[in-house]
């Protein structure tokens, strides 16, 4: 009776879960439900008389796979959403009716496979689920156990080989990066010092405070643009700030630059502009318009540059 | 009389007989391997060769005269060319020494003929190599003891003969001329091809020797079907209707060429193949009738082409063809007819070498102008060639004494107590010889000049000259001596056996006068037509007739309406259906592959989901079947 | 019971199945692949107490570890492909065809 209500409340949670895997848009979503099925898949082992199964699928799945699945889903960007529009003509509808046959062909076949009522393992653990489990293990399956520790450690190698990339050349040293600030300044006049931090003379060291100069003006280059967007709608920004913004807007325009600036585009995209759609259709590297350390995947793009 | 048995033989002038092939065939090979090196000489050599061919050749007629009669067949072993099969020797006896002479001695003359004659040809080396190659595979030929070497001299002769036709290959003229002379002899190659595999399946050897004396136990059915298989060969190479198209446009060969090969010697080939094979022929009535009509026919239908071509050479080819006529038809009537056939051989081969080498002499003279109508008038600027060419011109006509008048008249009676009217057709082609030929001369040697502005006649060099001497010597004297007292007859008889009574020459016979007056009667309209009257510088239209013997009695239009027209059908028809059917089945097929991979390549495409998707479908049908295939 | 959780993995397999073919993104790919194996091994769990023979855990065992092997190399994978095309989208790894 027990085992019973757990497998239905169980089953229930798990299909519901695999089916939120399958068809939610964002991708962390689709981990945590994974998360789930597992998680109910670990309780049912254990309820069928699998311990050790149980505790090794919390661990080794839960624990370990589940949180590379979402490393990897914060290094690829965490809040890219899918689109869940098809491209392949056919491909869903084959699809969902190949999986529905596949359901019912599985259920028909393997369900009427069994008769009769369990045997249990009581006499095969006699000695202990762990025990003879690692009796088998050790003994029988001995030699696949070591292939498997082989295929282990291949599989770590592969890994290593497959995401290490090769310096080309030597890393950049301070001296150099200084004199590149300097070049760059001597061929388009940008500014070789830091940008002002924020709050010098000012009564907070917050990042929405920007840098006073010494006249207690506002210094414009220190105005986070986000926050002061940000700000705005809200209507919580400061004057001072506004009107710097304006003046240099203004400032801008006189000097007639039509083409947009760093400002203005900032002000078109927005946070609210999908920074890094993973969805790759449409993505073409560099198209995109996205500010400074918007994604979590720049430092690894800026590697490929260099 | 049957023929003699062949006693194998070594040592002396007959051992070495094989030397009489071999250096003209040292000569042709120096000649061609050593290219321009041997330009300086290579005349020289030649001419080298073909006497010391000679000298081999005389020097074995005289040890074989050394024999008795019925012991001058003499064979010698070379070696095994298949063993068991085929042995390859050289069968020397009184038929085949006569040719060896003829050759080797006719040949040496044109040899040192063409020094002369071909003194400006940048070639001349070449062209000598050539004529010794043609001397050597002509003396292969007639020295072969079985048909497997007479079949590769045979065709050592059409390939020396193609090759001296084509000599000057840019006339497109030539060119051509070669072409179609290698083409009909391939015709008459392919009858005494299969004549030759006839005679191995029917008596299982290819050696003379062999093949004739088991002849009588073949059925005539099967000796008639080789004999005129072995009469299309004959046709093809001697030129004997309906094989006969290629001889007049052979003569754009040099005339030396014309001379020795044309005339002389390798056209003559047919007339050897049959009385060699006489044993097959004799068994066989049917083919002997073909073979003396197929003579009759041609030699009228050359002599009609002769008296309406107006270049000299071609004039005389058609002379040649006719004489040929004569020979095959005598060679048709059997061991009587042999000794003449061979004798008036002989002699044509002295007075139409002599009258070619004379035409030669003229158009050498006449930069090389060949039309008679631009001639005459020339027997004052050369005397010589004049003589020699009127020796040679009575000896064709049968003028009493000459050598003609014995050889031919020799024929037209044997053939008349044979078959009258074969006798009379004879006789009437001699009387249009007597027409043809004094035509001829008369154009050219008499009447008013009718040369070329450019033309400077001369007398040719001594080197040129003597030749002609020396065979209008032969043409008086040749005939007389062998056939009088049937000298021939007897020396030839061990070889080709001989009639039950020796012939007897009555010197006034009524067919000698009927033949006589015809040809007076020929010689005298010629004169009014050609000699008195004024030649017209351009050929009038003449009558139907006229343009029948012009257009070589339409052989050539036989000839392509029967062959090569339904030829060019038959090669556009399978160029169509190799082109439509064979193509377009192949073509298709691949084409229909092409496309329907190139639908199929479609699936490929490219998305990892659509393969699992397959993959998964896959799966899904398995597991279906083997619910299905379970609960059966 | 048993038919019941044979059931309940013949749905998760097929679920999983549906989502390896309907998501584009290679990381959802992923999952739904570790979902599949994970329905089978309920099975293998299942058929072993059925049976009432270890064998089958054993092998559920053996899945785990091949799976996790499996994450580590296709998720470098992505990870490289995603560093030189900016996606990770499988439809977009398509230029072996045709």
């Amino acid at each position: 009776m027990g085992e019973s209500i757990t497998f239905w409340v169980l089953a229930v949670v798990s299909v519901i879960a695999a089916l939120g895997l399958v068809f939610s848009r964002r991708a962390v979503y689709s981990a945590l439900m994974l998360g789930v099925v597992m998680l109910s898949l670990a309780v049912l082992y254990a309820v069928q008389d699998a311990p050790f199964l149980a505790a090794v699928q919390i661990i080794v799945y839960t624990g370990a796979v589940m949180m590379l699945f979402l490393f990897v889903l914060m290094l690829v960007g965490v809040d890219s959403s899918d689109s869940l529009v098809e491209t392949i003509r056919g491909q869903r509808f084959w699809a969902i009716l190949g999986g529905l046959g596949f359901a019912v062909l599985l259920a028909l076949g393997i369900g009427n496979a069994v008769v009769g009522s369990p045997k249990g393992l009581a006499a095969a653990t006699r000695s202990g689920n762990v025990p003879s489990l690692a009796e088998l293990i050790f003994t029988r399956h001995v030699f696949a156990f070591e292939v498997t520790s082989a295929l282990l450690i291949t599989a770590a190698l592969g890994a290593m080989v497959l995401a290490h990339r090769e310096r080309a050349e030597a890393k950049p040293t301070q001296k150099d990066l200084s004199r590149q600030r300097f070049v760059t300044f001597g061929r388009t006049g940008k500014n070789p010092a830091p940008l002002p931090g924020p709050g010098t003379y000012a009564r907070h060291n917050a990042i929405d405070m920007p840098a006073l100069l010494p006249d207690g003006s506002v210094s414009p280059l220190s105005v986070n643009r986000y926050i002061a967007r940000y700000e705005e709608s809200r209507g919580t920004l400061s004057p001072e700030v506004a009107q710097v913004l304006e003046q240099e807007e203004a400032a801008l325009r006189a000097a007639g630059h039509s083409t947009p600036t760093v400002t203005e585009e900032v002000r078109d995209g927005g946070p609210d502009t999908e920074p890094m759609p993973d969805d790759g259709d449409s993505v073409v590297a560099g198209r995109v318009v996205r500010p400074r350390g918007e994604s979590p995947m720049e430092s690894l793009s800026e590697e490929d540059g260099k | 009389m049957e023929p003699a048995e062949i006693i194998q033989h070594s040592g002396g002038a007959i051992g070495a007989a094989w030397l009489m092939i071999a250096l003209p065939l040292v000569g042709a090979a120096v000649l061609l391997l050593g290219g321009r090196r041997t330009d300086k000489f290579g005349h020289l050599l030649g001419v080298l060769m073909a006497v010391a061919s000679f000298v081999v050749a005389a020097l074995s007629f005289a040890q074989l005269l050394g024999f008795a009669p019925g012991e001058r067949r003499r064979g010698i072993e070379l070696y095994d060319f298949i063993p068991g099969l085929a042995k390859v020797g050289l069968l020397v006896d009184p038929l085949s020494i006569s040719f060896c002479l003829l050759i080797t001695f006719v040949g040496s003359l044109i040899h040192i003929y063409s020094i002369g004659y071909m003194a400006h040809d940048p070639n001349r080396r070449r062209f000598f190599a050539y004529l010794n190659l043609f001397v050597a595979a002509m003396l292969l030929l007639v020295l072969a003891d079985n048909y497997v070497a007479l079949f590769v001299g045979w065709e050592g002769v059409g390939l020396a003969s193609y090759l001296l036709i084509g000599f000057w290959q840019h006339k497109p003229s030539a060119a051509t001329a070669a072409k179609k002379a290698f083409i009909v002899n391939r015709v008459g190659d392919f009858g005494l091809l299969i004549g030759i595999f006839t005679i191995f399946a029917t008596f299982h050897t290819l050696a003379f020797n062999d093949v004739l004396a088991n002849a009588d136990k073949a059925s005539s059915g099967t000796l008639t079907a080789i004999g005129l298989l072995l009469l299309v060969g004959a046709c093809g190479k001697s030129a004997q209707l309906p094989l006969q198209s290629w001889l007049l446009d052979a003569m754009e060969g040099p005339t030396p060429v014309s001379a020795l090969i044309h005339a002389a010697t390798m056209v003559t080939a047919g007339v050897y193949l049959i009385v060699r094979s006489g044993p097959i022929f004799q068994g066989a009535g049917t083919a002997q009738l073909v073979v003396t009509i197929v003579g009759v026919a041609t030699l009228l239908a050359g002599a009609i082409i002769g008296t309406a071509k107006d270049d000299i050479k071609k004039a005389l080819a058609g002379s040649t063809m006719s004489q040929i006529g004569y020979m095959v038809l005598a060679a048709g009537i059997g061991p009587a007819g042999y000794a003449f056939a061979i004798a008036h051989l002989i002699t044509h081969g002295f007075f139409k070498a002599d009258m070619f080498l004379g035409a030669g002499s003229v158009m050498h003279a006449m930069n090389d102008e060949v039309d008679m109508r631009k001639y005459g008038a020339l027997r004052k600027v050369m005397p010589v060639t004049f003589v020699t060419f009127l020796v040679g011109y009575l000896a064709i006509i049968g003028f009493p004494l000459l050598s003609g008048y014995f050889t031919k008249d020799g024929i037209i009676e044997t053939v008349m107590e044979h078959n009258a009217v074969l006798g009379w057709l004879a006789v009437l082609g001699a009387g249009i010889t007597g027409f043809y030929m004094s035509r001829l001369v008369f154009m050219t040697f008499f009447g008013a000049k009718r040369w070329e502005p450019t033309a400077h006649p001369h007398e040719s060099p001594a080197v040129m000259t003597w030749p002609l001497i020396i065979l209008s010597v032969g043409a008086i004297g040749l005939g007389g001596f062998l056939v009088l007292g049937n000298r021939f007859m007897t020396f030839l008889s061990p070889a080709v056996g001989a009639p039950e009574e020796m012939p007897s020459f009555h010197p006034f016979s009524l067919t000698g006068l009927v033949t006589l007056a015809l040809v007076a009667i020929g010689a005298a309209l010629a004169w009014a037509k050609y000699g008195r009257a004024e030649v017209p510088a351009v050929a009038p239209r003449g009558s139907f007739l006229t343009a029948f013997a012009r257009r070589d009695l339409y052989g050539d239009a036989l000839n392509e309406a029967l062959f090569m027209r339904p030829g060019q059908w038959l090669t556009r028809l399978a160029v169509f259906f190799d082109n439509r059917g064979v193509d377009g089945l192949v073509n298709g097929l691949a084409a229909g592959i092409g496309g329907t991979s190139g639908r199929l390549r479609r699936v490929q495409t490219g998305f990892v989901r659509s393969y699992a998707l397959s993959i998964f479908l896959g799966a899904a049908i398995l597991a279906g079947a083997w619910l299905v295939v379970g609960n059966l | 019971m048993t038919t019941h959780y044979l059931v309940l993995s013949a749905l998760l397999f097929a679920i999983g199945g549906v989502g390896v073919l309907v998501r584009r993104n290679a990381i959802v790919v992923f999952m739904c692949v570790e979902l599949m194996l994970n329905a089978c091994n309920l099975a293998f769990v299942t058929f072993a107490r059925q049976n009432g023979n270890l064998d089958g855990q054993l092998i559920a065992f053996f899945v785990m570890i091949v799976a996790a092997a499996e994450v580590v190399i296709g998720l470098a994978i992505i990870v490289t492909i995603f560093r030189t095309r900016r996606s990770a989208s499988v439809d977009d790894v398509s230029l072996l065809k045709y």
